[in-house]
C-alpha cells in the first residue's frame, strides 16, 4: 500500500527536531506492538521512554536506527525518512547516530580500544588520530585503564561505560539508550545516569533513553551537570537552569503521556498514576 | 514441539529460499564493492585453510589408502592389478577428493560459522555493527566465503595429492606394485576432463559451505539453543547441498568430455 508522503510545501524541521516519528504502527505477527506512535525529539533534549515489558521501547530505538521498519507511518532522522531509505544509505545516516544497547552488545572477540574504535577503523581514520580519540572517549567514560581488556574482563557497569565510549566517539547528533541502567546496582547505575547527564550537558547531544526505571528519570530532569565541579548537581534553587528532559510513556501501542517532570507530576489519568507511584 | 500448517511450512520453505539467494547473491556482488576488508579475508583464509589441513590430510591419507585396498581384490581377479594407480588416481580426483574435502570443511567450519555469527546474533553484536554503520554481509560473510572458496581448491588438490600417496604406499607395500608403474598409470589415466572437473567441483562447494553456514548464523533466533540449532542445520543442509550439487555438476562436466 502506498505510504502518504509528506507534503511538498511542508519542510520538515530538522534544525529544531532530530526524530520525528509520524503515525507509525508496527505488529509482530499477530501483535501490534505499536498503534499510531508519533512523537518529535527536540535538538538538545533527552527523552525518557518509559513503559511495562513488552510496551515497544526498545523496538522504538531500533525503528529509528532502520534496524526494523515499521508496517506504516514515518520515521524522520535528521531529516531523512528512514522507513524508505535503502540499507546502503542507512549506513551513512547511521554514523550520525549513536546507540548503547540493553546487554551493551561489544564485540566480545575485540579489546576495549577495538570495539570503542570501531567505526573509527572502518573509515580507515590515521592510527595516532584513532588512539587519540579512543583515550578521549574513555577518559570521558573513566575507564582509561581497561583499554587492553576484553569484555568479559569487564563488569556489567563497565561495559555500559565501553557502549557509551563506543556510541559517542563520533560525536553523534542523536543517542539511543536502551536500559543503560537494566541490571547494574544503584551506584553504578548512578554513575551511568551521571554519564549520560553529563553527555546532555557537555555536548549538548539529543537522546532518547529506554528505562524501567523512574528514578533515572527523574534523576535526569532534576539534576544538571557541573563542568567546574565534574560532578551532578541538584537543579533545586536554579530554577533558570534548563535540564531538557522531558518523559514519554508507551502502553497498548500508543502513546499515553508525552510531556515535562512537572506535568508528568500533576497527571491524573488512573493508569500513569499507578505507573509512578 | 510446534505445529504448522503445510501452508505455513511452504511459506517458510520459500522465505528461506530467498533469504539465502539473497545472502549468497550480495555476498558476490560484495566482492566487487567497496570496502573491501582484506585482513578478514587473510585471517579467515588461515582459520579455513590452515586450521582444516589436518583433517583434509588426514581424510584423503586413508582415503587412498581404502581405494587401492578395495580395487586391488577385483583388478586382481582379472590380472590387471597394475591398474591400481589409474582407479585410485581417478577416483580420488573426480570425486572423491573434492566430496569428501568439502564434507570435512562442512563440518569443521560450517558450524564453525554458524556458531560465531549465531552467537554474534543473538547477544545482539550483529545489530550493534548495523548500528554502527558497517555491512554485516560486507565485514563478515563476504572475507568467509572469499577465503572458503579459495581455500577449498588448494586442499582439494592437497587431499588428492595425498590420497594419490595413500594408494601408492599401500600398492607398493601391501601389493607389492612397482612404484613407477604406480604413478605412471595414475598420471597416463588423467584427462583434462579429470582434472578440470576435480578443480571446478571444490570452488562451488566451497561457496555451498560458506554460505549455507553464514546464512544458518546470520538466521539464529532463540539465545544458546537457538546458536546449536543453526550450527546442526548448517552441517546437515551443507552437506546435503554438497551430495546434491555434485549429482549436478558431474552429469553436467562429463558431458563436457
Amino acid at each position: 500500500m502506498p505510504q502518504p508522503q509528506p507534503p511538498d510545501d511542508q519542510i520538515l524541521d530538522t534544525v529544531h527536531k532530530t526524530v520525528i516519528f509520524e503515525n507509525v504502527v508496527l505488529g509482530f505477527g499477530d501483535l501490534t506492538v505499536l498503534n499510531g506512535v508519533s512523537f518529535e525529539l527536540k535538538r538538545g533534549e533527552t527523552k525518557v521512554l518509559l513503559g511495562v515489558a513488552g510496551s515497544g521501547k526498545s523496538t522504538v530505538l531500533k525503528l529509528c536506527l532502520g534496524l526494523i521498519k515499521p508496517d506504516s507511518g514515518h520515521i524522520y532522522v535528521l531529516g531523512h525518512d528512514v522507513t524508505t531509505m535503502p540499507e546502503e544509505k542507512l549506513f551513512d545516516l547511521r554514523g550520525q547516530v549513536g546507540i548503547v544497547f540493553q546487554e551493551s552488545a561489544l564485540f566480545d572477540s575485540l579489546t576495549v580500544r577495538e570495539n570503542v574504535a570501531f567505526r573509527l577503523t572502518e573509515e580507515k581514520l590515521p592510527e595516532q588520530e584513532v588512539d587519540a580519540r579512543v583515550r578521549e572517549v574513555l577518559r570521558f567514560v573513566e575507564l582509561e585503564d581497561a583499554i587492553d581488556k576484553f569484555p568479559s574482563e569487564l563488569s556489567g557497569g563497565m561495559r555500559r561505560r565501553v557502549g557509551i565510549a563506543r556510541a559517542i566517539i563520533t560525536h553523534p547528533e542523536v543517542l539511543l539508550y536502551d536500559s543503560p541502567t537494566g541490571g547494574l546496582d544503584p551506584i553504578t547505575s548512578t554513575t551511568i545516569i551521571e554519564l549520560i547527564m553529563k553527555q546532555r550537558d557537555v555536548s549538548k547531544t539529543s537522546a532518547l533513553l529506554v528505562s524501567h526505571r523512574l528514578q533515572d528519570g527523574f534523576m535526569l530532569a532534576s539534576h544538571y551537570y557541573d563542568t567546574e565541579t565534574n560532578r551532578m548537581q541538584a537543579v533545586d534553587g536554579r530554577p533558570m537552569r534548563d535540564v531538557h528532559t522531558s518523559f514519554m510513556i508507551l502502553h497498548g501501542g500508543k502513546v499515553i503521556f508525552d510531556g515535562t517532570a512537572l506535568e508528568l507530576g500533576r497527571v491524573q489519568d488512573p493508569y500513569i498514576r499507578e505507573y509512578i507511584s | 514441539m510446534e505445529l504448522v500448517s503445510p501452508a505455513q511450512f511452504a511459506k517458510r520453505g520459500v522465505l528461506a529460499v530467498q533469504e539465502y539467494s539473497q545472502l549468497s547473491a550480495r555476498s558476490l556482488v560484495n566482492v566487487f564493492r567497496q570496502p573491501r576488508y582484506v585482513a578478514d579475508t587473510m585471517q579467515q583464509a588461515d582459520l579455513i585453510g590452515f586450521g582444516s589441513l589436518p583433517i583434509v590430510v588426514l581424510t584423503g591419507f586413508f582415503t587412498g589408502i581404502v581405494l587401492a585396498l578395495n580395487f586391488s581384490p577385483s583388478l586382481e581377479r582379472f590380472g590387471a592389478l597394475s591398474l591400481t594407480g589409474q582407479l585410485v588416481s581417478l577416483s580420488m580426483i573426480r570425486e572423491l577428493g573434492p566430496v569428501l574435502t568439502s564434507l570435512m570443511v562442512a563440518g569443521r567450519n560450517a558450524s564453525g560459522m554458524a556458531s560465531e555469527l549465531g552467537s554474534m546474533k543473538v547477544t545482539e553484536q550483529i545489530d550493534a555493527m548495523r548500528a554502527l554503520g558497517t555491512d554485516p554481509l560486507k565485514k563478515l560473510v563476504t572475507p568467509r566465503v572469499v577465503s572458503t572458496v579459495c581455500m577449498m581448491f588448494f586442499l582439494t588438490i592437497i587431499s588428492d595429492l595425498v590420497g594419490l600417496f595413500g594408494g601408492y604406499l599401500y600398492s607398493v607395500a601391501r601389493l607389492g606394485l612397482d612404484a613407477y608403474q604406480y604413478w605412471n598409470t595414475a598420471y597416463q589415466s588423467l584427462t583434462f576432463n579429470d582434472v578440470a572437473t576435480g578443480l571446478v567441483k571444490p570452488i562451488f562447494f566451497g561457496f555451498i559451505v560458506a554460505t549455507v553456514g553464514c546464512y544458518y548464523g546470520l538466521s539464529t533466533h532463540g539465545g544458546t539453543q537457538g546458536v546449536g540449532r543453526s550450527t546442526t542445520q548448517a552441517v546437515v543442509t551443507a552437506s546435503v547441498l554438497i551430495l546434491a550439487v555434485d549429482v549436478v555438476l558431474a552429469q553436467l562436466l562429463i558431458s563436457f568430455r
